[in-house]
């Protein structure tokens, strides 16, 4: 089977003044549909810039990144906006809605970008809030709902175009402990309805939702296996 | 791109648009006001040159384009040569007898002066009225129509005859119930039998037209000018394509008549109207310069204005920047939006200044006839749209090129 995520050899380097930074060195993965996969990694391990071209915020100094078979290394910024918007759902810990929207309006922005009719989008919208339980706070904005409640917006958001992966990037990191796992929850769910989960993260808990753990160090994968003492879904932790 | 993707980007922008500008009223309406004043004057000085060509196009067609008037005086020339011109031989009817029997380039002639008298019926009496003497061609030298009766004839203005035809608002003045026709008035302390009334004509430079009434010029001659006032000649050419044609004429025969010297210098002027179309066109061109200068000038600020205040909302909205680029909009989509946003912002400021002009054009209405074209308010609508996708461009660039992870991480 074709993973969805193959990345070979890819090397990132800034440049930050005189100095060249070496986010990642040599990075080597694959990550397959429907598998739910932690990237964990300390601080300037190069964690955040492998979820960055993972998700196709930004590309690699070099090597090879299919998605879907696709090779998206050197593709422009404007196709790579395509496959942010076809083929990726962003949660982000800062929730990361637009304040002066509505939740349902914040659901549909990537179906207007993908230049959706407004009946389809405004059905689609709402049956994604309907997912995450949402459908009765459809029409407040985000200062009007809870952390937990904008998270679920955030993930109604990424749903909504039925993307190939999701990536959070510690999307319980700005919750409280028991809305944490509410929200852990509903990804494993997620997970159970056969979608592709990529979960970053530098909370051990959090990684223990996940199959698959893969740990960066210093630019390089240190350690890709599966979890140990995995937290089932349903069994709080 | 489709279509219908546009029309959505469009809407989209659209309402983002609103939504800044709501969100930040005041120093959406501040930012504006450079573009304010530049449709305010952009309007009036629209405005002001409508009512001067308003004004001109009047003048032009009662004063007749193809009509020459041959005078002491020329028109619009400086006060320099005054006593030059006030000191020349008069014109006279023995002049004007000649240039009726030579000219051949001549549709209408009429020797023509005037002057104030009251005139009376019975008891009415209308003060400040314009006598002008003349003959029966003054119909077609002054293109003017007859309401009532008819204008005096040949026959009549030469046998010399006491008839007088009355301007429109003389008749009105002097008759306001009885038909004038037939009637004897009084003009000074001589008496005229009323034969016509003139269609009405409307004012010219501020001067009523119909305040006169016409005779033929040997009644006023004897009447009502003495020896050193002569009279002006009233010359329709033949063809209206072959006025220097006519006006070569009548300087020839004039020159002999009058006894001018070879190479000396005309010692009378034809003026034509012309004269009026080039004194209009230098006050329209002066309104219009004064104008530009001022709208160009607040439009400028007013562009600045736009920018700066495009490139704080840009800086403001970076994070919203990076999260609508990380589900998936374009360079083009990012640089749409706020195109619009600066266009929107210049059009409001276009709408606020047309609602404050219209009221300033009534004024200028008080001076100058005139109204507010459609046109420039139009013009003016194009003008401050296009002034906000100029001066968002930049602005809009710079968020349309952000990275999206750099923008993300703004805080």
């Amino acid at each position: 089977m074709q993973p969805v995520i193959r990345i070979q050899n890819i090397k990132k380097t800034y440049v930050m003044g005189s100095v060249e930074v070496h986010a990642l060195v040599d990075v080597t993965l694959n990550i397959n549909k429907n598998e739910y996969v932690a990237i964990m990694g300390p601080s300037g391990s190069g964690k955040s810039t492998l979820m960055n071209i993972i998700g196709c915020l930004d590309t690699p100094s070099s090597g090879l990144y299919e998605f879907n078979g696709v090779n998206v290394s050197d593709m422009n910024d404007n196709e790579l906006a395509k496959i942010r918007n076809r083929e990726i759902g962003f949660v982000f810990q800062t929730f990361n809605l637009l304040a002066r929207s509505d939740a349902l309006h914040n659901v549909e922005l990537p179906l207007i970008y993908a230049g959706m009719k407004k009946t389809d989008r405004k059905r689609l919208a709402a049956e994604a809030l309907q997912h995450v339980k949402l459908e009765d706070r459809m029409h407040h904005k985000p200062n009007e709902l809870s952390g937990g409640q904008r998270q679920r917006v955030a993930i109604a958001r990424a749903l909504v175009t039925n993307p190939s992966i999701i990536l959070a990037d510690e999307p319980t990191g700005n919750l409280d402990s028991k809305t944490g796992v509410e929200i852990m929850g509903l990804f494993n769910e997620l997970h159970a309805q056969g979608n592709t989960i990529i979960l970053v993260t530098h909370e051990e808990d959090i990684a223990r939702h996940a199959h698959r753990v893969i740990r960066v160090r210093d630019g390089e994968v240190e350690h890709d296996g599966p979890v140990e003492h995995r937290i089932l879904p349903g069994v709080h932790a | 791109m489709r279509l219908t993707d546009w029309g959505y980007e469009i809407k989209e922008g659209l309402a983002i648009s609103f939504q800044a500008i709501r969100a930040n009223k005041m120093r959406s309406v501040l930012t504006t006001l450079g573009i304010v004043i530049g449709i305010v004057s952009v309007t009036l000085m629209g405005t002001a040159i409508e009512g001067l060509s308003r004004a001109f196009n009047d003048t032009v067609s009662k004063i007749g384009a193809d009509v020459l008037y041959v005078q002491k005086f020329p028109w619009f020339d400086g006060g320099d040569n005054w006593w030059k011109y006030r000191n020349r031989k008069n014109l006279d009817l023995k002049q004007y007898r000649a240039v009726r029997e030579q000219a051949t380039q001549v549709a209408a002639l009429t020797p023509a002066a005037g002057t104030r008298v009251p005139i009376k019926y019975r008891s009415i009496s209308a003060d400040g009225i314009i006598v002008i003497g003349a003959n029966e061609q003054y119909v077609q030298t002054a293109g003017v129509g007859v309401e009532a009766g008819r204008f005096f004839s040949q026959a009549e203005s030469n046998g010399d005859r006491p008839v007088a035809v009355l301007g429109y608002t003389v008749a009105e003045k002097l008759f306001p119930s009885e038909t004038p026709l037939g009637k004897n008035v009084k003009i000074g302390s001589h008496t005229f039998r009323v034969v016509g009334v003139m269609t009405k004509q409307g004012s010219f430079l501020g001067m009523n037209m119909d305040d006169r009434a016409i005779i033929p010029i040997t009644q006023f001659l004897q009447k009502y000018s003495n020896h050193r006032r002569g009279v002006e000649l009233h010359v329709k050419a033949a063809d209206i394509n072959d006025l220097d044609n006519t006006k070569e004429e009548l300087r020839g025969i004039l020159r002999k008549v009058r006894g001018v010297k070879p190479g000396a210098e005309d010692d009378f002027a034809i003026n034509q109207q012309e004269m009026f179309i080039q004194t209009f066109n230098a006050i329209g061109g002066v309104v219009a310069g004064i104008g530009l200068f001022i709208t160009a000038l607040s439009l400028f600020v007013g562009a600045i204005g736009i920018m700066n205040i495009m490139f704080v909302s840009v800086t403001e909205r970076t994070k919203e920047i990076g999260i609508r680029k990380a589900i998936g909009a374009k360079r083009s989509t990012i640089l749409f939006q706020f195109l619009i946003e600066s266009a929107i912002l210049s059009l409001l400021g276009g709408i606020i200044g047309i609602v404050i002009a219209y009221p300033l054009s009534l004024l200028v209405d008080q001076i100058l006839p005139t109204s507010m074209p459609l046109s420039v308010v139009a013009i003016a609508m194009f003008i401050s749209l296009l002034v906000g996708v100029v001066s968002g461009f930049l602005p809009a660039n710079r968020a349309s090129k952000m990275d999206p992870v750099d923008a993300l991480r703004y805080e």
